[in-house]
């Protein structure tokens, strides 16, 4: 624990980038937690009167064409979009950390079947996927977060995989066997725990990712409904006013969507230096 | 060669079974009666309904409905569009040639720009090309497609007034040069034809240059660890030692030993590109298979979207079977390997 502190203070001063992104990171986590009861303005509010003004004192971010705060609504929308965004990561990854797990354990049939299925998966481009699935599944929140959860799957499923079927003949896994742990115990208690750390990382990688694909659907109209705040959708009823000028509605949301993600993506190549320092590029 | 190609070909049919599978599958979850969708009338009574659902097979079992649309495929035969009451088959390659100009265009852009970066930074790490690397690749693929487009629109049509307005392939005002790639520059060029060259890379341009943004940074940070990681080895270093030429070093040696994991960030940013083309072509208006599908899929009419699904698997399946074939070129080794 000691060392990892270590290491990671060792990285933390080596890249100042990864320190940056840490506060970013909280600052998403402040607005996600508290936003709806900070915010100045009620985001559904409509004030027709007031509608499509420049930033100001009043309005920092200006507001829409029905009169609405866009600060307060691109700070509630945090909430939704990083929620989405966990949900669909974690779920995918413990979902797929234990079916690639199964298959690098049991090998054979199963493994020869997932993976023909993975490959099915992989030879979609997987937003189209993603958008047929929310399509499927219907338009709600939760249709995105599933259809995020599936695209990633595969990621985790070959990693989970290949980290399991070079373990899986290693003596402290005999020795389980032989102390009379059942294939469900070996899995659970002693594979999963030690192939853990590179999923860790990986999730975090996708994490980004994930916010993109879900601010993508609900931009295409797909999963979020309006007047929900949420930054895709809040993007594509700006994008109409941005040939006429009114520059703000679009551009903060998509700022916002731009600073989560690049957040994300830098924590996670944070992660990937203190967990596995070898695969830095 | 031969063998090798017979064998990727075999292999594919599995994959595009699945790939077809999963379509099916999808489309009879979609929400909604196809039967009365089709027959798109509320009054319309219930042995209507009954009829239409008998013409379009489904009081079948499901699985004499995907052998009948399995064969429906073979023959080339997608469905029909409710919304534009054209076969989707026909649709999709009215519409192809649009997406394809935009992809293929912001692909060579890309690559243009990503691969030249990525082998300056490698030769010289910490150089200010090397930060430059950097700051594309970790902002690139932080930038929402949709995002840049409309930021790119704001800036060069609205504040700056160089781009033409963001609607479609062409001045409204202009018609289509005559058919023969389907790619609106080239037949412009084809049939000498300047002003709608102009006018239709003038519309290009923009979203080309947003989907390249994005298709940039894996490519250049994948470029130059390759190249950092092939500059660093061995049999560089005898080629030094032998006193061969610098750039013959750069581009012979270690360029041909980088391009496999190049390649290889070739398919997926690919894959990402015909993702991002949905929304591009929804920011830019665009007329191509990625907006013709959503509007579909808006609209509840499952066919065009089975379709395109269908295409954008097929073509990524193609892409990535030739990316295969590019291996055993660059490396003969994966070639003999492969083979044994």
């Amino acid at each position: 624990m000691a060392e990892t502190l270590r290491s990671l203070r060792y990285v933390l001063a080596e890249n100042r980038l990864t320190a940056v992104t840490l506060v970013l990171f909280l600052l998403l986590g402040v607005c996600a937690v508290l936003g709806p009861s900070v915010v100045p303005f009620d985001p559904l509010a409509t004030q027709t009167a007031i509608a499509f003004q420049p930033p100001g004192a009043a309005h920092w971010f200006g507001t829409d064409q029905l009169g609405r705060d866009v600060f307060s609504r691109v700070v509630v929308a945090t909430r939704l979009d990083l929620i989405v965004a966990f949900a669909a990561v974690l779920l995918s990854m413990a979902v797929g950390t234990l079916i690639g797990a199964a298959m690098g354990y049991f090998a054979g049939p199963f493994d020869t079947a997932v993976s023909r299925v993975v490959d099915v998966m992989m030879a979609f481009p997987l937003f189209v996927l993603a958008m047929g699935m929310v399509a499927a599944l219907g338009n709600s929140v939760s249709s995105i977060v599933y259809a995020t959860a599936v695209i990633n799957l595969p990621f985790y499923i070959r990693l989970a995989r290949a980290e399991t079927s070079v373990r899986r003949d290693l003596a402290y896994v005999e020795a389980a066997r032989v102390g009379g742990s059942g294939h469900a115990r070996i899995i659970r208690a002693i594979l999963i725990p030690n192939i853990l750390p590179p999923l860790v990382v990986q999730a975090s990688l996708n994490l980004g990712w994930a916010v993109l694909n879900a601010a993508g659907l609900s931009f295409l109209g797909l999963g979020v409904r309006a007047p929900t705040p949420e930054w895709g959708i809040m993007v594509a009823e700006g994008a109409q006013f941005i040939v006429s000028g009114r520059w703000w509605l679009a551009l903060f949301p998509g700022l916002a969507l731009m600073l989560a993600v690049f957040c994300f993506n830098l924590l996670g190549d944070g992660m990937r230096d203190i967990v596995d320092p070898a695969g830095r590029t | 060669m031969t063998i090798i190609l017979l064998r990727r070909l075999l292999g594919l049919i599995p994959t595009l079974a699945g790939v077809a599978l999963a379509t099916f599958a999808l489309t009879r979850i979609l929400p909604g009666d196809p039967a009365v969708l089709f027959t798109s009338s509320p009054t319309a009574d219930a042995a209507t309904i009954q009829a239409v659902r008998v013409s379009l097979g489904l009081d079948q079992p499901l699985w004499r409905q995907f052998l009948i649309y399995l064969v429906h495929l073979l023959h080339g035969d997608l469905g029909q569009s409710i919304s534009t009451g054209q076969p989707v088959l026909n649709d999709l390659l009215a519409r192809l040639p649009a997406s394809a100009e935009l992809t293929v265009a912001a692909f060579l852009l890309a690559v243009a720009v990503a691969v030249p970066l990525g082998i300056a930074a490698a030769l010289r790490p910490n150089s200010v090309l090397d930060h430059l690397c950097r700051l594309v690749s970790t902002a690139g693929v932080s930038l929402p497609t949709f995002v840049t487009g409309l930021l790119l629109i704001y800036a060069f049509y609205y504040i700056l007034q160089v781009a033409p307005e963001p609607m479609g392939r062409l001045d409204p005002f202009l018609t289509g040069p005559s058919r023969v790639t389907g790619f609106f520059t080239v037949d412009a060029l084809l049939a000498g034809d300047g002003e709608t060259f102009r006018s239709a890379l003038a519309q290009l341009v923009l979203p080309a240059i947003t989907m390249a943004i994005f298709a940039l940074a894996p490519l250049a940070r994948m470029t130059r660890a390759a190249m950092l990681g092939a500059l660093g080895s061995e049999f560089i270093r005898t080629a030094r030692a032998h006193g061969l030429g610098w750039r013959r070093i750069v581009l012979s040696y270690a360029l041909r030993n980088a391009m496999l994991p190049i390649v290889t960030a070739l398919g997926m940013v690919f894959s990402y590109m015909l993702g991002a083309n949905v929304l591009v072509e929804k920011v830019f208006a665009w007329p191509g298979i990625g907006s013709y599908a959503l509007d579909s899929l808006l609209a509840l009419d499952y066919a065009p979207v089975q379709g395109f699904m269908l295409a954008m698997a097929t073509i990524f399946v193609v892409f990535n079977l030739s990316i295969d074939l590019l291996y055993a070129v660059i490396d003969p080794r994966t070639a003999v390997l492969s083979v044994g």
